[in-house]
């Protein structure tokens, strides 16, 4: 037998050292996974026996000015089954089915699927979801959840709008301040293992939800649901397509109301039930729904008509064209090139200052002071106030104005322009606009948002909207108050006199196109105190049925609103005005 | 006469070596594998089998005739096995090929023990290797000086091939295959003088090595690689394979990743429920790491190297060539098995199939390993103090 030598302990010892440097390295390898990545590593372990699952927060509400709830949440319940839990499926079934009013079979069919979590109904009543927990059966999960929930249902269902099953805005201000209302989810973690068990040890992870912040916006509740009325109202006896009504503060833009009726059910948005609704197909549902949520006051624009005069007077007086004592003569029609434009008198107006032109409305007057203009200076100011652009009101979908290329303005269509027609802007764009010609020239943006305020009433923000000044000039602004006192006092818009107070307004008949179709849109706009515009308010009714004169149908209306509105909002009247003029003098 | 009697005993047993230290580690890891056994496999266990301890029992059975057997090995006189060199080696080819009949176990698609009835299974990859050291130790010792000839260093090498062979391509089990090469490799470049054969022959592998993943990398298709082609491209990118070959060792990069310096605490893995799958056999040094942090993880890579160190020390002062041979195949079988399954857990290397000794779960293993271990103790007991 051979000897154990020298050079075999010498190799033993290579051997050695060479697994030595084996484990060296692999503690190397180690000390570098271990440090080194172990957060990354580590992370990643923890992404996969984390199970997530959020918890919606609780989205804000929508008050008025005087903090009546508008937009709010009610607590529905999620009802779940988690297969790897159930016990006692029969039970499962026949409770389930029970409770939820639903199919056994469709029940059935939700329990044996083999899947991590499986949901057999949401939006349930917080009672019932109460009840299903109190059986405590193994596998039902019971969660709590938010849902939208408007008190006054149909109430300016095209400006509040409505959430998704997100919890997202889909049309109105939901959508605008989502951002403010959506707060952010929070979220459960739990650890489980492979099977995706809880591991009870482990505990759970929990990061609260921020809830939404409340929004208070300019509407008030009293002054939309009196609107409401009115619009109803009118729309039933003129048998007409549809009413809006807009109230604004025209001095700062603040929205109180705005109408469109028919309204919708915000609490069933989806629910279409038109004399159309049978057999319709998924794309006509759609676009029925759509039709149906569509806000006619900014989402569509029309031939604004006489109300239109306005501007052409403003820019008149502006350019200086045209003075209140200027005298013009109406036979009822007036030349331009080759076109022969009546005057809505047959008869003609004769003579009469721009002040009498004003209050009869008449077209010849309005398309000479258009004429003294010119396209070029007409154009100008049609974009200095602010006509070309947007509003920027803070609700989704505004719709531009349809205006004539500034080159393709020929006599006649200034001559049209001039009196209203031949364009389209939308009821808020009238709105606003002639705001600005009564309360000194300054453009403001209409608006609802005032302020994010937190549940407790704190507020966190403020809303701010841009003003531009100097739309026109105070002496215009001063003239156009008195001329369109003139018209309500003495003309066309003495439908909308309110027994002490100081009204201003200008009516508007414009036939929808295409011409000779027999449709109108009667509109009328007032503002008071005339001297002073507080409150300014727009009727307009679509497609009426029998009389279609503004001044005849939408006048009496916003008489009405003011009536009931103004001593609601504590607007100056003469008497005060005179008491107050007489205690100055003594 | 009594006294005579005595002090003739005790001079006796003062002439004689025991290593008592490599038992104590032996015995340590062997006690700590129990723990982590427990610990890795009671969650998945429980859920499993409704006991907790199902694993840890069985583990504890053939640890208890694995001691046996190392005590009665032990107390053999090393030398009495060099007759059974040649039988074991025809042994362990007809058993390897026996899994091939009816007695044959499969399990999870892998042919690789054997049951005879008796109450457990055999792997006869572990009686390979067992027999491979003993054949190697009697061939080279009866070779003498002719292992310095090129004819004796072929032989040496070509030897253990049919049996590496037919345990990877009979019981598909490659990572067995590459220990029992490994050991035969180790015990010949002990036996020879020369280095420069074994420098080129590992600079010739390395490159082989190296062309072949170069290839695998570089072909166009992965369809056509098969199951180890794949494997090694989810060893060089285990995030993008984590739903297939890489999700082992994805799950236990996770595991180790986690671990940090400290670890989680024993018993507080995440990873073994049920993220690694069976995380008690080959992966259990992972949850080792999770649970025990870098700290736990070196000292046992140190116990490991303590053990080895042992190995040497005896070996060296072996009172023969055969028992040194004898005492470095064990210490080849051993490290390689350790350096292989550390390698696997933190993808150093691709994965294949290695347990870690008498740490993870497994009855042949621990048996045959303490077998051996019981040879090492037996060439220890030889050693005359007198010529340390």
């Amino acid at each position: 037998m051979e000897k154990n030598k020298t050079f075999h302990r010498k190799k033993i010892l290579v051997s050695f050292l060479f697994f030595f440097l084996c484990f060296l390295g692999l503690g190397v390898r180690l000390s570098v996974l271990m440090i080194g990545h172990s957060e990354y590593y580590g992370q990643k372990a923890k992404e996969l026996h984390e199970r997530e699952r959020s918890i919606k927060a609780a989205r804000g509400r929508i008050l008025d000015r005087k903090g009546v709830v508008l937009a709010d949440n009610k607590t529905v319940c999620t009802i779940s089954v988690i297969h790897s839990q159930i016990e006692e499926k029969e039970k499962i079934i026949e409770i389930l089915s029970k409770e939820l009013g639903l199919d056994a079979d469709f029940v059935r069919k939700r329990v044996e699927k083999v899947s991590a979590i499986e949901r057999i109904q949401s939006n349930v009543e917080k009672s019932v979801g109460d009840r299903i927990r109190e059986y405590d059966l193994a596998g039902v999960k019971v969660d709590e959840d938010f849902k939208r929930y408007y008190p006054y249902g149909e109430l300016a269902s095209k400006v509040l709008g409505f959430t998704g099953g997100d919890n997202q805005g889909i049309i109105g201000l939901e959508v605008t301040y989502d951002s403010v209302l959506e707060g952010e989810a929070g979220t459960i973690l739990t650890v489980t293992d492979a099977r995706g068990i809880e591991v009870d040890s482990a505990g759970e992870d929990r990061i609260e939800p921020v809830d939404g912040k409340d929004l208070v916006i300019s509407m008030d509740m009293n002054i939309q649901k009196y609107a409401t009325q009115l619009a109803y109202q009118a729309m039933e006896t003129k048998q007409a397509d549809s009413v809006s009504i807009i109230v604004m503060n025209p001095q700062n833009g603040e929205i109180l109301a705005m109408v469109n009726v028919p309204e919708f059910d915000l609490n069933a948005p989806f629910d279409y039930d038109g004399e159309d609704a049978v057999g319709m197909t998924q794309k006509q549902k759609q676009d029925a729904l759509n039709r149906m949520w569509r806000n006619g006051c900014i989402n569509d624009t029309y031939e604004p008509g006489s109300t239109f005069k306005t501007v052409t007077a403003a820019a008149g007086l502006e350019a200086g064209v045209v003075h209140t004592s200027d005298s013009f003569h109406c036979p009822g029609y007036i030349i331009v090139e080759d076109r022969k434009i009546r005057c809505h008198k047959v008869g003609g107006h004769g003579s009469e200052d721009f002040i009498q032109g004003t209050m009869n409305s008449c077209n010849p007057v309005f398309v000479t002071v258009g004429m003294r203009l010119g396209s070029d200076q007409y154009y100008e100011y049609f974009k200095k106030f602010g006509l070309l652009n947007k509003t920027g009101i803070d609700l989704p979908g505004e719709a531009a104005t349809i205006m004539h290329q500034k080159e393709n303005i020929g006599m006649v269509e200034l001559a049209t322009i001039s009196f209203g027609q031949s364009f389209q802007i939308t009821p808020i764009q009238l709105m606003t606009t002639v705001s600005s010609f009564v309360n000194g020239g300054r453009r403001v943006t209409p608006h609802f948002a005032i302020r994010a305020t937190e549940q407790s009433g704190r507020t966190v923000k403020e809303f701010s909207y841009p003003v531009q000044e100097g739309i026109v000039s105070g002496e215009t602004s001063e003239t156009m108050k008195m001329l369109l006192e003139q018209v309500v006092e003495n003309g066309g818009g003495k439908n909308a006199v309110v027994e002490g107070y100081r009204i201003g307004g200008k009516t508007a008949t414009s036939q929808t196109l295409p011409r000779g179709s027999g449709k109108y849109i009667s509109s009328f706009l007032g503002f008071a105190p005339a001297d002073d515009p507080q409150i300014m308010a727009v009727a307009i009714i679509n497609n009426p049925q029998g009389t279609y004169y503004g001044g005849q149908i939408a006048a009496p209306v916003i008489r009405q609103l003011f009536e009931n509105i103004l001593p609601y909002l504590d607007i100056r009247g003469m008497e005060e005005d005179s008491e107050q003029h007489s205690g100055g003098q003594t | 006469m009594s006294l005579n009697r005595f002090r003739e005993r005790k001079k006796k047993k003062a002439d004689q070596y025991f290593d008592y230290s490599l038992l104590f580690i032996v015995l340590f890891l062997l006690g700590f594998g129990m723990i982590m056994i427990y610990s890795t496999s009671s969650y998945e266990a429980s859920k499993d089998y409704g006991d907790a301890a199902y694993y840890l029992k069985k583990q504890a059975v053939s640890t208890t005739l694995g001691i046996a057997a190392m005590i009665v090995t032990a107390n053999i006189p090393y030398h009495f096995w060099e007759k059974f060199a040649v039988p074991g080696y025809i042994i362990s080819a007809v058993l390897i090929c026996l899994v091939l009949t009816p007695i044959g176990v499969k399990v999870k698609g892998a042919r690789r023990w054997l049951d005879f009835g008796i109450g457990f299974r055999l792997q006869p990859a572990e009686i390979a290797k067992l027999c491979m050291i003993l054949f190697l130790a009697s061939l080279v010792c009866k070779m003498g000086k002719g292992i310095r000839t090129g004819k004796g260093f072929a032989t040496v090498l070509l030897v253990p091939l049919p049996i590496s062979l037919m345990i990877w391509k009979i019981t598909d089990n490659m990572s067995s295959a590459i220990i029992v090469f490994g050991i035969a490799a180790l015990m010949l470049f002990v036996s020879s003088p020369d280095y420069k054969k074994f420098i080129l022959l590992g600079l010739a592998g390395s490159g082989a090595i190296a062309a072949l993943i170069y290839i695998i990398v570089h072909m166009a298709s992965s369809e056509n690689l098969g199951f180890r082609g794949e494997r090694i491209l989810a060893w060089l990118d285990p995030e993008a394979y984590a739903s297939g070959k890489g999700f082992q060792t994805l799950q236990a990069l996770y595991a180790i990743g986690s671990g940090d310096i400290f670890g989680k605490g024993l018993g507080q893995s995440m990873q073994k429920l049920g993220f690694i799958p069976e995380a008690q056999n080959d992966m259990i040094f992972s949850i080792i790491c999770e649970e025990l942090g870098l700290f736990g993880a070196i000292a046992i890579i140190l116990l490991f190297l303590l053990l080895i160190w042992r190995f040497m020390i005896v070996a060296n002062n072996a009172p023969d060539l055969f028992g040194a041979l004898l005492v470095v195949g064990v210490m080849g079988h051993i490290a390689i098995q350790v350096i292989l399954n550390i390698a696997v857990v933190t993808n150093t290397i691709p994965n294949t199939g290695i347990s870690l000794p008498f740490i993870s779960y497994g009855g042949s293993s621990v048996m045959f390993l303490l077998i051996e271990i019981g040879l090492v103790l037996s060439v220890s007991h030889s050693i005359r103090l007198k010529e340390v």
